[in-house]
């Protein structure tokens, strides 16, 4: 059999339902295995375009995979299902509770069943897009303890840029954080924007995913002979995060993706019950704008922007 | 008493967000006092706001200490309390996961930082807290432990139950986290319920909190001297898991003693009314958490049992 769908979590729900987290497998098993996860956050919807290209393109050639290939699209399904970013009725943050507990609540039994079933994976990709407030360019996330390791395969995924971050003790709680301590490397990427899919940014990724199969031997089709991205580091520079200084609504944006100049208008706040401008939200640095306020409404603080400033 | 502005910010459309403060006493930072953070803690507002009526009549009495200083925060998130969202009403984060804060990010960080300046160098803080899960708890006090918790003060409040916990690592972004961190002997107190009012619990939950107060000799006030606290670890609780989903049909409350085996709740099917399952204590001891829902998920936590030392 070249490929089979497996449910990998079955827990009853009090009316005549059940929570079903499925997956679907490709390959033959000998050879390295990959699984390629998204939906842990309901609201996160890119991963849902790569998964189906993913799974129509490995379906199309099951004779090309050398190993396996695992696709699962909604690691919180009724989230993903009821427009919900959390794990409904419980008002958590999934990625928050990991690895779980097989005796604890039942959404602690969850997350331990997906981590059980994902350890020991050569290489799990973690798709996500963001929340439903900013707009992120196709980037890689590793922490800096996993940096070293996941690096080489993060700089095949067709990506603009790979952020090294802290490991800040809270994200502790992280499905990445919990695999990669166990020994299954994970890498997050983090693209678009909540409740939509950008195609574009699928048809990248999904084309750095083939990438990333081919040298790790686990796909043998002729490669995609397009032309892949080289992403930015940022350890060759500096993240500089841009945060609103007024409550209003956000208007005149500047063009996603861009480079600014120092002085250079983001956008500006407004209020529409005034009219008035209350702010000129200007980029305090030279750089690449990769992240970018997608929904209009802030408050004091609310982040409209983040750049990367290259060393000189 | 001195009423406080610790944060005024403008909203995009509502009236501006505005924490306040009421101070009474001396100048020392002696007790903080801090309520709902999020907007389903009913009962938590109604805990801060009794306790600051009752010290506001102890003030015209004269019976509070012009040396110590106490600080009551009635809510950090009056916002999400008016439209009945749990977590920050924008942006659905929690308060309660940004501290210590940072005036210069995001909205709940800034929050949060306005908020842990106001309290931080305070001897004690108090939180008026509410669990992550729903439910209803017996009142009790809760303490952390990071290497600073002051464990024999927690007794004070002369509640029935003290509860010692490990930190997770979500738990170092919390506010009794920081205030330990940073010198404060920091408690959490549970007071039963959370989204509606439970009037006992409520009474026990501020009393305790005037009893602490007096231990204190911030407040001279005639209290009953309260329960002999059992202090044990959060390890203790024995949690009873639901085999089955449906309808939940409890037949006991918290803080009421069982003996092992006793029936604690049934799981009805939805539809037929069938009994699926029984519940049973796995212990002699006492209710110290009851899952308050109407429906139940497969493998939730039904209960937990403080089982009776011997």
């Amino acid at each position: 059999m070249d490929s089979l769908v497996k449910t990998v979590v079955s827990e009853k729900l009090p009316v005549s339902e059940e929570l079903l987290i499925k997956k679907l497998v490709v390959g033959s098993g000998n050879g390295p295995r990959v699984c390629i996860i998204t939906g842990i956050h309901g609201d996160e919807l890119e991963g849902q375009y790569v998964c189906f290209e993913m799974a129509r393109r490995l379906r199309a050639q099951p004779d090309a995979v050398k190993g396996t290939v695992e696709i699962w699209p909604a690691i919180n399904p009724l989230g993903v299902d009821s427009v919900c970013r959390g794990i409904p009725t419980f008002d958590l943050d999934m990625n928050r509770i990991f690895p779980g507990s097989y005796d604890g609540h039942m959404v602690e039994r969850v997350a331990n069943q997906v981590v059980d079933d994902l350890a020991g994976a050569d290489m799990v990709v973690d798709i996500h897009s963001s929340n439903v407030f900013l707009y992120e360019m196709p980037q890689a996330r590793v922490s800096e303890m996993t940096a070293e390791k996941l690096m080489p395969y993060a700089k095949l995924l067709n990506l603009d840029f790979i952020w090294v971050h802290e490991a800040a003790t809270v994200l502790q709680s992280t499905i990445a954080h919990s695999l990669n301590s166990i020994g299954t490397p994970t890498i997050v990427v983090e693209m678009g924007i909540g409740m939509r899919i950008t195609q574009e940014y699928g048809d990248r990724l999904v084309a750095g995913l083939f990438n990333m199969l081919t040298k790790m031997g686990v796909w043998t089709a002729p490669p995609d002979s397009s032309p892949l991205s080289t992403p930015l580091l940022s350890t060759d520079g500096e993240v500089t995060m841009i945060n609103s200084p007024f409550s209003g609504v956000v208007v005149n944006p500047a063009p996603h993706s861009s480079w600014v100049k120092k002085g250079d208008l983001l956008s500006q706040v407004v209020s529409p019950l005034t009219g008035e401008v209350l702010a000129d939200v200007t980029s305090p640095v030279d750089g690449l704008l990769f992240t970018q306020r997608g929904y209009p409404v802030v408050y004091e603080g609310s982040l409209i922007a983040r750049i990367f400033s290259p060393k000189q | 008493m001195e009423r406080i502005e610790i944060l005024r910010m403008k909203s995009p459309f509502r009236d501006d967000f505005v924490i306040q403060g009421f101070h009474f006493g001396g100048k020392e930072k002696t007790v903080a006092i801090v309520g709902p953070m999020r907007g389903d803690e009913a009962q938590q507002l109604f805990v801060a706001s009794q306790v600051i009526k009752n010290l506001m009549i102890l003030e015209q009495q004269g019976h509070i200490s012009d040396k110590l200083g106490i600080l009551v925060i009635p809510t950090v998130n009056n916002f999400s309390l008016n439209v009945h969202k749990r977590f920050w009403s924008m942006d659905n984060t929690d308060i309660n996961r940004m501290f210590p804060g940072y005036d210069q990010g995001e909205t709940t960080q800034r929050v949060a930082a306005a908020l842990f300046e106001a309290v931080k160098g305070y001897a004690y803080g108090v939180q008026l807290a509410s669990y992550y899960m729903s439910g209803n708890f017996t009142p009790h006090v809760r303490v952390m432990r990071t290497g600073y918790e002051d464990v024999a003060a927690a007794e004070a409040f002369g509640l029935p139950y003290v509860c010692l916990y490990e930190p997770a690592p979500f738990d170092t972004v919390v506010l009794n986290y920081n205030w330990q961190i940073f010198g404060t002997s920091a408690y959490s107190i549970y007071s039963g319920s959370t989204d509606v009012l439970s009037h006992d619990m409520a009474k026990l939950s501020w009393q305790a909190v005037m009893r602490f107060l007096n231990s204190l000799k911030a407040i001279s006030a005639p209290l009953h001297p309260g329960s002999r606290s059992l202090v044990f670890e959060a390890g203790e609780l024995q949690t009873v898991a639901s085999q089955e989903a449906g309808i939940l049909y409890n037949r006991v409350s918290v803080g009421q003693s069982v003996r092992k085996g006793d029936l604690l709740a049934t799981v009805l099917d939805p539809f037929t009314g069938e009994q699926l399952q029984n519940i049973n204590s796995p212990a002699d001891g006492v209710v110290f958490f009851e899952h308050t829902k109407p429906l139940i998920h497969q493998h939730s936590r039904a209960f937990q049992i403080l089982p009776f030392h011997s």
